[in-house]
């Protein structure tokens, strides 16, 4: 548990990414079984004590502490594992004691009801320090939030036993915590884990950017890209007949809970590829089609659905590729046969759950590109380049799928405010909030923020704007700047929709800074009705 | 007879011992004022008068140019400063020349704490229990979640970083008066002898340092260094200020540090994209600020600068009088 302990702690003050990973990978490899297991889990937040909750805690506290110097020093800090790790009266006379394992502390946490939590707790936490308390706390209430997903564990794993990444996210779903047999594969290489029956997650294939150059449609297919969430199906009918269905974000994480709508449309156990969307009519044009990448945005991210969302933005799939079919694995077989496959599985599938994704037919490139800028007006992200003989392989392999999209949308605006970066730009003002005018600049208009970026600029562009930034202050508020309304950037961006939360009513996607416009005058940046008037909601 | 402790009253500004019409810290220019130690929130220019330990007095020297006005008392010193009023400088503890001033009217003992720690420093003179009527405290780390660890403790973790970034070097932000010092005087006990780099605004004050006879051991300015290669492995020091500055650039892959009580919530350290919190204090942390009132174990306290709430509350828990004092310009340093 104190390797644990000291593990978060390190994490909580390491911004770069590469340490992360190595802090992980160097635990994960002096640990041994199943603390590390359990460490994994706790870190993917695959850990849930139901007897410890956030008031449970307080609670204790509260028989140890005045109240009003808990609340104020629960103020200060902000946050109550912390708080509580910090105030816990420590015993008098503590007789030094045997250290728990991680595993000794998840056992005994598992066991708690909320009848013995309150004495059980106690007991743990007279046997730590501040730190072991502090671990202990963010262990039992779930939400360990010290920067890692659930994707940089993985990574880190993998990292540790010099495994694909690809592989560790194929058992990963198919096992419980302490994850024994993925340890058993990866670090003392074990067969791997028996997966039969488990509705498993199988690594994504993803597309290359066409950055130039044509292709011959007579080897290529193609097809739109649509602005949802791509997500895999996976139905799987274990020993006892039983069917399950789980759905997988492009990360792998399982985001069945969020649409429970899906989860029993499949008919037959298949793993199918496809774009999550909603209905409206966006997207796809026709009746039974989509909404924007807006209205989908409302449903992401939920644990529980309510029935009238599922009732207002039902979801449905619209299907790209067939991986595997009533125990045939397709992902060997050329695209075009998967194709023939999936379009003879959509009879059998319902409607109101599935369509397919249709064909873009050109007669030759030119004409395809003709296709693709007039994409505009169907709100989708452009279109891919498969090639017909493709299998399905995982990630992104050189010259078998492109993805081709829209070029950006371009828009002038006037940088307002800069903010400090964090790890290697922590000395540069990297990330930009910039506006468009409200009216006529020129008759006192004002300028109202529309976006925020901090990509798309070299190393020695940055150097020149942080220059430009500590040069042209005109308030300083904690780590942002304020600065004098002179610089303009064009700003590229993939689609812009209505905002309530922002001033100026709208909000890019994916906004990134296209060109320094060091020679243009602030007032020849672009008004917000030229931004507005590109909305698709 | 006037009221009992009628004579000194706490303004805004400051600490006003009435009959004498001197002030304590004043925040503002006065006639003639007590100085209990230089930090900046405490010293300021432009008093007719400035009576403090001679330490203090070089150190306002130093940042202040106040050579004119300037009054030594040394610590012990018992000094009459008129309607009836003696004062006295007392060791606090805080950093070099820092003190307590105790103030004595008509068998009426009132102490002013000025900053104060209990933990030892190599840098100062230790905290002297004395016993009085009215205490003033400081309350900075007035809240019960503020312990400072042993300063060895923190110093291993520092060495120990230190040897894990051989590549690297590891800079340290530290207020420059006192934290700074002490941080390199603890370095030294602890048998670390290498080269420590300095910022340019900590130089004038750790010369300061070894005149009053502090050995620092040997020191250089960053821009002095021959090369970026030169501080690889060497531990810097700068002020909190110049932690995620340009400045830095000018160092090999330095993981950041800080010296300060603060360090000890995680938000802070993270606010600051500190990678490795030092919790080190001049201040008394939440347990010797409540074990020096039970010592002094006066009839009644007084709370200032910093959490009042949370130690007035303390206090009225354990049957003591007490109140807190409002004075401006007193604000969380970078302590």
């Amino acid at each position: 548990m104190e390797e644990f302990a000291a593990l978060l702690d390190a994490l909580v003050y390491t911004t770069s990414r590469n340490r992360k990973l190595a802090l992980i990978a160097a635990y994960l490899r002096s640990q041994p079984d199943p603390d590390r297991g359990w460490a994994l889990a706790g870190l993917t937040e695959g850990l849930n004590f139901p007897a410890v909750k956030s008031s449970t805690i307080r609670n204790l506290m509260m028989e140890r502490i005045d109240p009003v110097l808990w609340a104020l020093s629960r103020d200060f800090v902000g946050d109550t594992a912390e708080t509580a790790s910090l105030l816990w009266p420590g015993p008098e006379d503590a007789a030094p004691q045997t250290p728990l394992s991680l595993a000794e502390v998840v056992e005994r946490l598992s066991d708690l009801t909320r009848a013995t939590a309150p004495k059980e707790l106690a007991d743990l936490f007279d046997r730590k320090d501040a730190k072991g308390r502090y671990a202990l706390i963010k262990l039992a209430t779930g939400g360990i939030r010290v920067g890692v997903s659930a994707r940089l564990a993985k990574t880190a794993f993998a990292q540790a036993f010099d495994v694909a990444v690809e592989e560790v996210e194929e058992y990963w779903h198919a096992l419980v915590p302490p994850y024994a047999e993925l340890f058993d594969w990866a670090a003392d290489g074990a067969t791997p884990p028996d997966l039969a029956g488990v509705p498993r997650f199988r690594p994504f294939m993803l597309a290359h950017p066409l950055e130039d150059g044509e292709i011959d449609l007579s080897d290529y297919a193609a097809e739109w890209k649509w602005d949802g969430i791509r997500v895999q199906l996976v139905r799987t009918t274990n020993h006892e007949g039983r069917a399950e269905t789980r759905v997988y974000s492009r990360s792998g994480d399982d985001i069945s809970a969020t649409f429970p709508e899906l989860l029993g449309a499949l008919p037959v156990d298949a793993v199918l590829d496809g774009e999550l969307l909603v209905r409206g009519s966006a997207q796809g044009g026709e009746a039974g089609g989509a909404a924007s990448f807006n209205a989908l945005q409302q449903r992401l991210g939920r644990k529980t659905v309510s029935a009238k969302m599922l009732k207002e933005s039902p979801a449905f799939v619209r299907l790209y590729d067939v991986l595997l079919c009533e125990g045939t694995d397709w992902r060997e077989a050329p695209w075009k046969l998967r194709r023939a496959t999936l379009e003879a599985l959509m009879p059998h599938l319902p409607a109101s759950h599935f369509d397919l994704s249709a064909l873009v037919e050109a007669d030759d490139f030119a004409h395809l590109a003709r296709i693709r800028e007039s994409a505009r007006d169907a709100a989708i992200e452009g279109l891919m380049l498969k090639h017909r003989d493709s299998p399905y392989v995982a990630g992104r392999k050189a010259a078998l799928w492109y993805k081709w999209k829209r070029d950006p949308l371009l828009v002038d605006c006037v940088v307002m405010y800069a903010q400090r970066g964090s790890g290697k730009r922590s000395s540069f003002h990297s990330d930009f909030t910039f506006g468009c005018w409200d009216g006529d600049p020129d008759a006192g208009a004002e300028l109202l923020p529309v976006g925020k970026a901090y990509t798309g600029f070299t190393d020695a562009e940055l150097k020149q704007l942080d220059k430009f930034v500590r040069q042209n202050t005109l308030n300083r508020f904690g780590p942002v700047r304020e600065v004098k309304r002179e610089l303009v950037f064009e700003v590229a961006f993939d689609s812009v929709h209505t905002s309530k939360r922002h001033k100026s009513g709208i909000a890019m996607r994916f906004p990134r800074i296209h060109r320094i416009r060091w020679d243009k005058p602030a007032h020849e940046a672009d008004k917000i009705a030229a931004l507005r008037a590109l909305i698709k909601d | 007879m006037s009221a009992p402790f009628a004579w000194i009253r706490p303004e805004p500004w400051g600490i006003h011992i009435v009959p004498a019409d001197t002030w304590v810290d004043p925040s503002r220019a006065v006639p003639r004022a007590l100085v209990t130690h230089g930090h900046a929130d405490h010293a300021r220019g432009g008093h007719g008068e400035t009576l403090a330990t001679p330490a203090t007095l070089a150190i306002m020297q130093l940042r202040y140019n106040t050579q004119a006005g300037a009054v030594p008392v040394d610590y012990g010193e018992s000094i009459a400063i008129g309607g009836g009023v003696r004062a006295t400088f007392l060791p606090a503890g805080h950093v070099l020349g820092s003190a307590q001033i105790l103030l004595e009217r008509a068998g009426e003992r009132v102490i002013i704490t000025g900053d104060y720690k209990r933990a030892p420093d190599p840098t100062c003179a230790p905290f002297a229990v004395t016993p009085c009527d009215i205490f003033i405290t400081e309350a900075t780390f007035g809240l019960p979640v503020f312990t400072h660890p042993p300063i060895g403790e923190e110093i291993s973790k520092l060495l120990k970083s230190l040897s894990e970034n051989a590549e690297g070097s590891v800079l340290v932000g530290a207020y420059a008066l006192g934290k700074a010092q002490r941080v390199i005087a603890e370095l030294r006990a602890a048998g670390h002898h290498d080269t420590i780099f300095l910022h340019g605004a900590m130089e004038a004050m750790c010369r300061l340092y070894e005149e009053q006879g502090v050995a620092l051991g040997d020191l250089r300015l960053v821009s002095d260094a021959p090369s970026k290669d030169a501080m690889r492995g060497a531990i810097v020091l700068a002020p909190p200020s110049a932690l995620n500055d340009r400045w830095s650039r000018r160092l090999p892959a330095p993981l950041t540090a800080m010296a300060s009580g603060w360090m000890r919530v995680r938000g802070r350290a993270r606010q600051r994209g500190v990678e490795l919190p030092l919790v080190i204090s001049d201040h008394a942390d939440w347990n010797e600020l409540t074990t020096t009132i039970a010592a002094v174990n006066p009839q009644e306290t007084w709370i200032t600068h910093g959490r009042e709430e949370a130690l007035l509350r303390w206090c009225q828990l354990n049957q003591r009088r007490a109140r807190a004092l409002a004075l401006v310009g007193y604000e969380d340093e970078d302590d």
